[in-house]
């Protein structure tokens, strides 16, 4: 049984990474997640079979990665907002070439080099491939340190069930915030599925190719049909999302990460003074648990969109929603966090400029 | 919920405060966040954070209006006076923070912790005298779950350690008991 | 009757795509080659690169794992790491080694990654039509030097083996040609100590070999094996650059 421990989001995710059989890590110092590289460093060292690379570049380190995926390990990279977008072309590679293996990145403020403050900028670069050609990442968005140690064990079953890259957003808070996390036990790497795919030298089989090159029109159409296959069934098979006082709501909030929980705080303000209003708060943003939410507009005919930025995953709610409801949204852009007081006082003065009270 | 802001210089340990206070906390079964001033907010000395503690699941970690503010430098008290929430309690480090408070909606604990912890002999369990007067106080934990976090946090170290940080704590809870 | 002459086991029953005269199909051959004498064809895994080698997978039957333009030893790091019993090499041209991978290049050598790299300098861009290379000679005409190389419009060519022998965790660089069969075999010695080298463990090894490009170069077959011995090799001599290694058997 593990017991309860009081530990920084970046290093929840470093322990919960080895326990779930990360055996490979490749960093580039960048705030705010540094303590995640220093203790993969610390951690692989004190694990039989672990390796940590501090590379010369982010671009190196996603590439290392690339390579012990290939291999067969478990491989972790991660990274911030810049450093990220220097990783695309890598992520893209390793969706191309249906590589598993996990990118962190922990957000920060603004465009260019921004500030190192909460945000949620990448919303797009992250749910929209980020970097070249017709291919999805799978994001998942945690938003409490227990909720980190359980996603980041399912982050890298998901990238070696559907060999796909598997990007965990986090933004400065997830990754600096201390809370109470239980563990799960680690997993016997031994006991995974052999990965037949992987390059370990041809011995007493044909020699294989790991590739993302066709010049043949036909083959490069395939491979893309068959990632659109896949895509298709992680749509389906994964998507997840909570739901906070929906039920009776004539109104919920739609947030993910740390802004759902700035937003749970003003729902249960509003709560107190008597507004139904409720809470959707996806937790992957790709595949967007749309089909959930979709769910909701049957009884529920406003949404109010709240987002660290100025409008990104606003976009997908409504391409879920499919004009079924009215479409609210306030976003403050990274760099200061909102307070719970200020989303109920948005929360409710649209709950009266909607009449909504006049339903109850 | 209740919100506590540790705030000081660097060096103070005031970090350590805040995560002392949050390891009782959780070892006494309730919930808490503990959100630390990172990066370059970091550089140029100042250092602080926000401990929550909660019966109920806690969703900001952030405080407007902390309901604590243990302070340990002029420049927290100019930052954070303002924010405390009315009828809240404020802890100053008096020997030294100087600055006047201007708040009369709140209560004010002043403890010379500078000058108790010369006289104890150790100028560097100032944080420590602050702690044990913040917990008194506020009885948010109590001091034996302190001690136990502290335990914990300090294992493997000089348990000289241990003896002086008690030796602070008790302090600061004594000069509170008798009427600060 | 004896043979001679055959397809070495690890080249794949395929027709090279390469140019008449162009250098990469003879180091494939010798690739495949010392594979097969060394015993290694079942536990080696090359990283082939953008640029006309790209391909290299369809000839050379080994496991390959195609690698990002310029970030081949990235990449066979992270396998090596992985598999640090395997043999690991990557297969790049000058552009890919000597500018947009520059990088991953030098500070593998400094971490002394026990790969192989083999560096195909044919003074050129050749897959994407003969644009100057970090490695154009100076007056050299390219489709970007019009009028040649000019060193204060476009740099002096990059002499990157020298500038990864002062890595410290390189162990062995050596220059070659493949442009006579006396370069061929002294070429083919070379892949044959950076394999050994790798195989001892004893850190970071480069074979650059110079290789003629002639449909970019604008020659002949034979004018460009010619132009090698001629002028390349005044730039870029022949010759073992770094060698901590000395003989080495296995």
């Amino acid at each position: 049984m593990s017991e309860k421990v009081l530990m920084r989001g970046t290093q929840v995710i470093g322990e919960a990474a080895i326990r779930a059989g990360c055996r490979f890590y490749a960093g580039y110092p960048i705030t705010p997640q540094n303590e995640l590289t220093e203790c993969m460093a610390r951690s692989m060292d004190a694990t039989p079979g672990g390796t940590f690379v501090q590379a010369e570049s982010e671009i190196a380190a996603i590439n290392m990665v690339i390579g012990a995926a290939m291999a067969g390990a478990r491989a972790m990279t991660s990274s911030s907002s810049p450093g990220i977008s220097l990783k695309q072309e890598g992520i893209s590679f390793l969706a191309a070439q249906e590589l598993p293996a996990v990118i962190v990145n922990t957000m920060r403020g603004g465009p260019g080099l921004g500030n190192i403050a909460p945000s949620q900028g990448d919303y797009f670069q992250a749910t929209r491939g980020g970097g070249h050609g017709d291919y999805r990442t799978i994001v998942i968005a945690p938003n409490s340190g227990q909720e980190i140690a359980d996603m980041t064990r399912t982050a890298f079953e998901y990238a070696d069930k559907y060999r796909n890259p598997v990007l965990i957003l986090a933004d400065g808070m997830m990754g600096q915030m201390m809370e109470p996390v239980i563990f799960p036990e680690p997993i016997d790497i031994s006991s995974l599925p052999p990965k037949t795919w992987s390059l370990r030298g041809a011995a007493g089989r044909p020699s294989k190719v790991i590739l993302s090159l066709l010049l043949n029109p036909a083959k490069q159409e395939e491979l893309n049909w068959k990632l659109d296959r896949k895509y298709k069934i992680i749509a389906r098979e994964i998507p997840k999302a909570e739901k906070y006082m929906t039920d009776d709501a004539h109104l919920a909030v739609i947030a993910y990460g740390t802004a759902a929980r700035i937003a749970k705080g003003a729902v249960r303000r509003v709560r107190e003074m008597g507004l139904k209003v409720g809470l959707f708060r996806p937790i992957t943003l790709w595949p967007y648990p749309s089909r959930e939410l979709h769910e909701l507009s049957r009884h529920m005919r406003n949404f109010l969109v709240f987002e660290m930025n100025m409008g990104q995953m606003v976009e997908d709610v409504k391409l879920s929603l499919e004009g079924r409801s009215d479409v609210h949204f306030y976003g403050r852009p990274g760099g200061t966090i909102s307070t719970p007081d200020e989303i109920a006082k948005i929360i409710n003065t649209l709950y009266h400029r909607q009449n909504l009270e006049k339903d109850s | 919920m209740k919100k506590t802001v540790f705030a000081g210089f660097g060096g103070q340990g005031v970090l350590m405060m805040g995560y002392a206070f949050a390891m009782a906390v959780m070892n006494d079964g309730k919930q808490i966040t503990y959100l630390p001033a990172y990066g370059a907010e970091m550089r140029g000395g100042t250092a602080n954070c926000t401990v929550a503690v909660s019966d109920e699941e806690i969703f900001s970690p952030v405080s407007s209006a902390p309901d604590y503010a243990v302070i340990l430098n002029n420049p927290s008290l100019i930052k954070y006076e303002s924010m405390i929430a009315t009828g809240g309690t404020l802890f100053i480090n008096s020997s030294l923070v100087t600055t006047e408070i201007t708040r009369d909606d709140i209560s004010v604990v002043k403890v010379p912790a500078g000058d108790m912890a010369k006289k104890l002999r150790n100028e560097r369990i100032s944080n420590m005298i602050m702690l044990g007067a913040f917990v008194s106080r506020s009885q948010l934990t109590s001091m034996e779950s302190i001690l136990n976090a502290l335990a914990e946090i300090t294992k493997g170290k000089k348990s000289s350690l241990m003896k002086s940080n008690k030796k602070g704590l008790d302090a600061g809870a004594d000069y509170v008991l008798q009427g600060a | 009757m004896q043979k001679v002459f055959q397809r070495p086991k690890y080249l794949k029953q395929a027709v090279f795509h390469y140019c008449p005269g162009c250098g990469h199909s003879i180091i494939h051959r010798l690739i495949a080659e010392v594979i097969e004498e060394l015993g290694i064809g079942e536990k080696t895994i090359g990283v082939p690169p953008a640029g006309c080698a790209v391909l290299a997978y369809d000839y050379i039957d080994v496991d390959m794992g195609e690698a990002p333009h310029g970030r081949g030893a990235a990449v066979a790091t992270g396998l090596k790491r992985v598999l640090p019993d395997h043999i690991v090499f990557s297969y790049q041209g000058d552009g890919d080694i000597a500018a947009i991978g520059t990088a991953e290049t030098i500070h593998a050598a400094n971490r002394g990654e026990s790969i192989s790299v083999f560096f195909i300098n044919n003074a050129c861009y050749g897959m994407t039509g003969g644009q100057m290379a970090p490695t154009t000679l100076l007056g050299q005409e390219s489709t970007t030097t019009p009028g040649g190389r000019n060193e204060k419009r476009d740099a002096a060519p990059l002499d990157l083996s020298e500038i990864l022998a002062i890595a410290r965790g390189s162990v062995y660089i050596e220059r070659t040609a493949v442009n006579s069969p006396r370069n061929i075999r002294k070429t083919k010695r070379a892949i044959t100590k950076s394999f050994k080298t790798q195989m001892a463990g004893l850190g970071f090894s480069l074979v650059e070999i110079l290789s003629p490009c002639p449909v970019n170069w604008k020659m002949t077959p034979v004018e460009a094996t010619k132009w090698i011995d001629d002028t390349m090799v005044k730039t870029y001599p022949l010759k073992v650059i770094k060698d901590t290694v000395g003989k080495i058997d296995g």
